[in-house]
């Protein structure tokens, strides 16, 4: 692995190894990894979870757990230094000094009882010995440098009271107290939604141009490593698999598994087409291991792969562990395209459906409540006179930031919450003025898919008895034999063995448990799921495995869904209408291909924009919205978007747009048409 | 002729109930797994030894009776006493009772006396104990080589009784597995059976061995002393298991109910429920517990005092006051564990599978009985176990201002009560209090440790190993067991 421009990179990883006890024996979770980073250059660590990359970067510095480290083994120059060789003490110096860190979580990076301004001096004083009006200083231009407003102002807030883009800037400020010579940034955008995303990405970009820094970006997304880095290293159970310049990856990925990651990501091209999936799942590193770490789960492996391990060989200016590659072992390299994704030959209903759902003006409305008597004195409009239409056996996606009231329209729906006001024709039925009974019997026909697949299953049930309550409590089958048949139907439907039945959820991996959640909502052979983010905390391959089975189950039961995401790319592969929510409002609906190509709402341009892609060879320019969502307890007057539209007129701002209708369905709330 | 008191008759229906729910969980593979989990353990099968052994001692203690006894006239009544069977095995211990203190394995008399000499004469002295040592003159032993070799008998005895149990228990895995005995004595001596025989088996060993011992040599020795009035301690302690398990269970079998039902409900309801129930638990709590025990006691006391022909026996007047007091107790104790009930249910109400429970149509009690109970159930069973030790010990601080157990019924409590003076006296006494602190150290901590294997084998966050997840987590933070190397 050459450097680029040929000088001493900042940081040289040679044979790095990280071996850590655990109570199911040692886990090799970093192994014989080598790479450089040099200065003003971003290097992407790409990989999904579980393959060791964060472990990677602790290493880097000497955090990994101390008692349990059995192994920390290799070279990391930093400079001149040997960061493995130093003591505690002196790594300490080295820690945020000239290594800083940011982390995922921006509120568990930040104390939440100390202000920003005391967090910041802190770091400002360990590093740089700058104390009282140096420090002030210095911190206020690290405020301004990052790109918060009124950073005198923010001095004395405390953290909650930032909003999450707004924390992770001031994480990047104490990360870059020290002026660090290099950044490691750890999944740092994950938590944020795609607009502050957007924001973040294009700082840390400035920040690293205008200081020169060397910049480790870890990161599972692919959409994000295409946005910020210069060279990508693929990550895979401990091993690096692959690095290559941005521009070469993402024209042709090289290593099988770098191919099958590209495979399964969904989008708009691979619309209709079953996505490419990775058979199996990433190997707990406690387990004895094949030669490559890959082999078992790759379609090209043959013998030599499990018994000898693949030396690195060079491909178009690519560095590839694979021995597809390496002319020893008489490989034949993979051709550059991917292989094009089989099609799903059924065709969704068009979108004259019969409406199966449809809701009008529908409200929910959360008192705020003070004092001791519990005096409502305002409200927090989540749902805010939302009108929805779903016709039967669609995809309608429902888009938005965290905090537009997505979800709690979604479980309004399914009766988890109870509207304020409004009503939902489901099948003939006004959904939200049922009771009791009625409402009971509702329920069999509308079920809900939630986001975290941990959460979702109540762990000390077996999956057995998680299957079968729906069918106890809606009175389906004569007794438990002929539910436990059902039960076993249902997990042979989303491809998990019957022995399944007898196991505890914390048996499966996540994307099993969202298929054992989805069999759930199955068994009572519902008309329409409400899926909240199913596939947000699932890997991409896993993604895909879920991705495949719902389109599969849509086109063989003719389910609609009601699809609430903010992922764009998962929208365009399966959503056939679209609907975009900003602050408990609807501000623009339609098909989905006139929304994806056409966007009229000035904040659906903005969404679009924002979401990093694979597809673009080069790198757009971007519509990037300043600020953040504003709190809905207390929304902005006329059009709710109007402090960070760009096209912003007089009108907007006292009067409320109406929707404006632009054929085929298309709808948009804005003054603009 | 057989008693059946209050307290005998809860006893037993605990012990049906636990006997019931093993039937049960024997037969359900999610109950069966764990709980064969905790015998895997090397701590869950010694301390199942040790309680089981108390239980044993309090159950002896539990099955009552008024003897048939031989009058004057040739002919036969029922005593008007009440005993049980353990007071029948240890009746030596009951009649061999001395003037006053002795120190454990003493022969002479702990207080200075003054005798009558044959002669006449008075003289100040330290008279013989009636009952120890008693064959030292016959034998020509010395008390040392008299222990030593009563202690050695007895331990045979114990070891005796241990081989035979041992054998049995070899014998009966042999015929459930089918193997041959050689071969399954030889896996338990390995320590490679899958439940912990070897611990278990080396715990009864130990258990048999000093019961064997100890029952030897209390023939002819009062092993721990005896009190004030020449008791012999080492049965007052004994007596007091039973005390101290029936205030133990039955006063969480008491509160139980309370604690789970208002707990669940206001933490899964909210609204004007949760808002009467903890006004409820609020008031309760705020009223001093003991101040509230007392004035029960002292009401249910002078009831009795007047209605005194209502109970037969002074034995029965004694375990209704237990009753009482268990029943009282559990009134006043509910509140914490519901209040925790309650809080950890609110939680539990917002996670997403009670969101998918309810979106397919269950009911409320259905949600409370499948998804909130089981996952409350750790709380529970470690409170419960914490307010065992705390019930056990409350019962002393009671005693000790005379609102406790009946003062004609041996308890720890009184034990330790009676040696707030012994440790006043100079020379002091610490026997008594030394036996009650024995036996309690060990029955609270067998219990404490049989709860932690237990809630560990029931946590299934704890069980990863199993799972075919081990590398989800492996890129943050596994639970990381501390292990020596480091670099």
């Amino acid at each position: 692995m050459d450097t680029r421009r040929g000088d001493e990179p900042v940081l040289r990883v040679e044979a790095l190894s990280t071996v850590l006890d655990t109570p199911q024996g040692p886990l090799r979770a970093v192994d014989d990894v080598s790479f450089t980073i040099a200065a003003g250059e971003t290097l992407a660590l790409l990989g999904e979870s579980g393959c060791g990359k964060s472990m990677t970067a602790l290493s880097l510095i000497g955090l990994t757990p101390a008692h349990a480290t059995r192994v920390l083994d290799g070279r990391v120059a930093l400079g001149g230094d040997d960061l493995l060789a130093l003591s505690e003490r002196e790594l300490r110096a080295v820690r945020g000094r000239r290594v800083g860190m940011v982390f995922q979580e921006p509120m568990s990076a930040l104390n939440p009882v100390l202000t920003v301004g005391r967090q910041l001096a802190e770091a400002l004083a360990a590093h740089r010995g700058l104390r009282g009006r140096a420090a002030r200083e210095a911190g206020l231009a690290l405020l301004d440098d990052v790109g918060i407003p009124d950073p005198a102002e923010r001095w004395d807030t405390y953290p909650h009271q930032l909003s999450g883009g707004l924390k992770q800037r001031v994480v990047i400020a104490i990360a870059l107290a020290g002026e660090p010579e290099l950044l490691i940034a750890d999944e740092p955008t994950t938590a944020l939604d795609v607009t502050i995303q957007a924001q973040i990405l294009a700082l840390l970009a400035r920040l690293q141009r205008e200081r020169g820094m060397a910049l480790l970006l870890i990161t599972h997304d692919l959409a994000v490593v295409n946005e910020v880095a210069d060279r990508v290293a693929v990550m895979y159970a401990g091993h690096l698999v692959e690095t290559a310049d941005r521009a070469a990856l993402f024209a042709a990925p090289r290593h099988p598994y770098t191919r099958k990651l590209f495979a399964a990501l969904p989008g708009a091209a691979q619309r209709g087409r079953r996505l490419s999936i990775i058979a199996g799942q990433v190997p707990p590193l406690t387990a004895t291991l094949p030669a490559c770490r890959f082999a078992d789960r790759c379609e090209h492996a043959w013998a030599a792969c499990f018994d000898t391990r693949p030396a690195w060989a060079s491909d178009r200016g690519a560095q590839v562990r694979c021995h597809l590659y390496d002319t020893r072992m008489a490989g034949h390299p993979l051709p550059a395209a991917l292989p094009s994704a089989e099609p799903v030959t059924t065709e969704a209903a068009g979108a004259d459906a019969e409406a199966l759902l449809d809701s009008r003006d529908v409200a929910v409305h959360f008192p705020i409540t003070r004092g001791v008597l519990w005096r409502t004195v305002g409200h927090v409009r989540a749902v805010d006179g939302v009108s929805l239409r779903l016709a039967r056996g669609r995809t309608l996606a429902l888009v938005g930031e965290s905090g537009c009231g997505k979800t709690t329209l979604g479980r309004a729906l399914a009766r988890l919450l109870d509207a304020t006001a409004g009503r939902a024709d489901f099948d003939g039925t006004d959904l939200l003025n049922l009771r009791g009974r009625g409402l009971r019997a509702a329920r069999r026909n509308l079920q809900m898919i939630f986001q975290d697949p941990f959460s979702s299953m109540n762990p000390r049930m077996l999956v057995g008895e998680i299957l079968t309550e729906g069918l106890i409590a809606q009175h389906i089958g004569r007794n438990s034999a002929d539910r436990r048949r059902i039960a076993a139907e249902l997990l042979a439907d989303v491809g998990l063995p019957e022995g399944a039945l007898e196991r505890y959820p914390h048996e499966f991996s996540g994307g099993q448990r969202q298929r054992i959640c989805i069999a759930r909502a199955l068994a009572l052979e519902p008309k329409l799921l409400i899926c909240d983010e199913p596939t947000s905390a699932l890997d991409v391959s896993v993604q895909a495995q879920v991705l495949n089975l719902l389109a599969r189950l849509q086109a063989e039961r003719g389910l609609a869904y009601l699809f609430i995401t903010h992922d764009m790319a998962v929208v365009s592969y399966l959503a056939h209408d679209i609907a975009v929510m900003y602050l408990g409002r609807i501000v623009e609906s339609g098909p989905a291909e006139r929304i994806l190509r056409a966007p009229k709402h000035p904040y659906t341009q903005a969404l679009l924009s924002a979401t990093p892609s694979v597809d673009d060879a080069g790198r757009r320019e971007r519509i990037r919205l300043t600020g953040d969502l504003p709190s809905p307890a207390n929304p902005p007057s006329g059009c709710h978007f109007h402090p960070r539209c760009p096209h912003v007129m007089d009108r907007c701002r006292r009067e409320d747009p109406a929707a404006r209708d632009f054929g085929d369905g298309h709808t948009a709330r804005c003054f603009l048409y | 002729m057989y008693v059946l008191l209050y307290t005998d008759a809860l006893i037993y229906l605990l012990l049906i109930a636990i006997g019931v729910f093993a039937v049960f969980a024997a037969r359900s593979k999610p109950l069966r797994v764990p709980w064969l989990r905790v015998f895997a353990r090397p701590v869950g099968m010694v301390t199942l030894v040790v309680l089981l052994a108390y239980t044993v001692v309090g159950v002896l203690d539990s099955i009552h009776y008024r003897p048939v006894e031989a009058t004057g006239d040739g002919g036969t009544r029922v005593a008007s006493e009440v005993v049980s069977v353990l007071d029948t095995l240890a009746r030596p211990l009951i009649e061999q009772n001395e003037q006053t203190y002795s120190a454990p394995f003493a022969l002479d008399s702990y207080v200075q006396q003054v005798v009558t000499e044959a002669d006449g004469r008075k003289v100040q002295t330290y008279p013989r104990l009636s009952y120890a040592g008693t064959r030292l003159d016959e034998t020509g032993l010395t008390r040392v080589e008299d222990i030593a070799r009563r202690g050695l008998v007895g331990a045979g005895y114990g070891l005796a009784a241990w081989l035979l149990g041992a054998l049995a228990l070899v014998l009966t895995i042999a015929a459930a597995t089918r193997g041959p005995p050689q071969r399954v004595a030889r896996r338990i001596a390995g320590g490679r059976t899958r439940l912990a025989w070897r611990a278990g088996l080396i715990a009864a060993l130990v258990v048999s061995v000093c019961v064997g011992t100890l029952v030897v040599l209390a023939g002819d020795y009062h092993v721990l002393g005896t009190d004030k009035v020449g008791q012999d301690v080492f049965y007052q302690a004994v007596k007091s298991i039973r005390t101290g398990l029936a205030i133990g269970t039955l006063t969480t079998l008491v509160m139980l109910p309370f604690a789970l039902v208002l707990g669940l409900l206001a933490g899964y309801f909210r609204g004007w429920v949760d808002d009467v129930i903890q006004y409820l638990y609020t008031t309760l709590s705020s009223i001093p517990g003991v101040l509230l025990i007392a004035a029960a006691v002292l009401m249910m006391q002078v009831y009795m005092a007047n209605n005194a022909d209502a109970f037969g026996t002074t034995t029965e007047r004694a375990d209704l006051r237990l009753l009482f007091l268990c029943l009282i107790l559990g009134i006043t104790s509910w509140t914490s564990l519901c209040r925790l009930l309650r809080a950890e249910t609110r939680k539990l109400a917002e996670l997403d599978y009670v969101a998918a429970a309810r979106g397919l149509g269950s009911g409320p009690g259905r949600i409370l009985a499948r998804h909130m109970l089981p996952n409350v159930m750790h709380i529970v069973l470690i409170q419960v176990v914490l307010d065992f030790s705390a019930l056990v010990l409350a019962e002393a601080v009671l005693s000790y201002i005379g609102v406790g157990v009946d003062p004609s019924m041996n308890s720890w409590g009184n034990m330790i009560n009676s040696a707030r003076l012994e440790m006043a006296r100079e020379p002091i006494v610490w026997w008594p209090l030394f036996a009650a602190f024995v036996f309690m150290l060990v029955l609270v901590l067998a219990a404490n440790l049989f709860a932690d294997v237990v809630r560990d084998a029931f946590d299934p966050r704890l069980r990863g190993a199993e799972g075919g997840e081990g590398a989800d987590a492996n890129d943050d933070s596994a639970p990381l067991q501390p292990a020596g190397g480091a670099r």
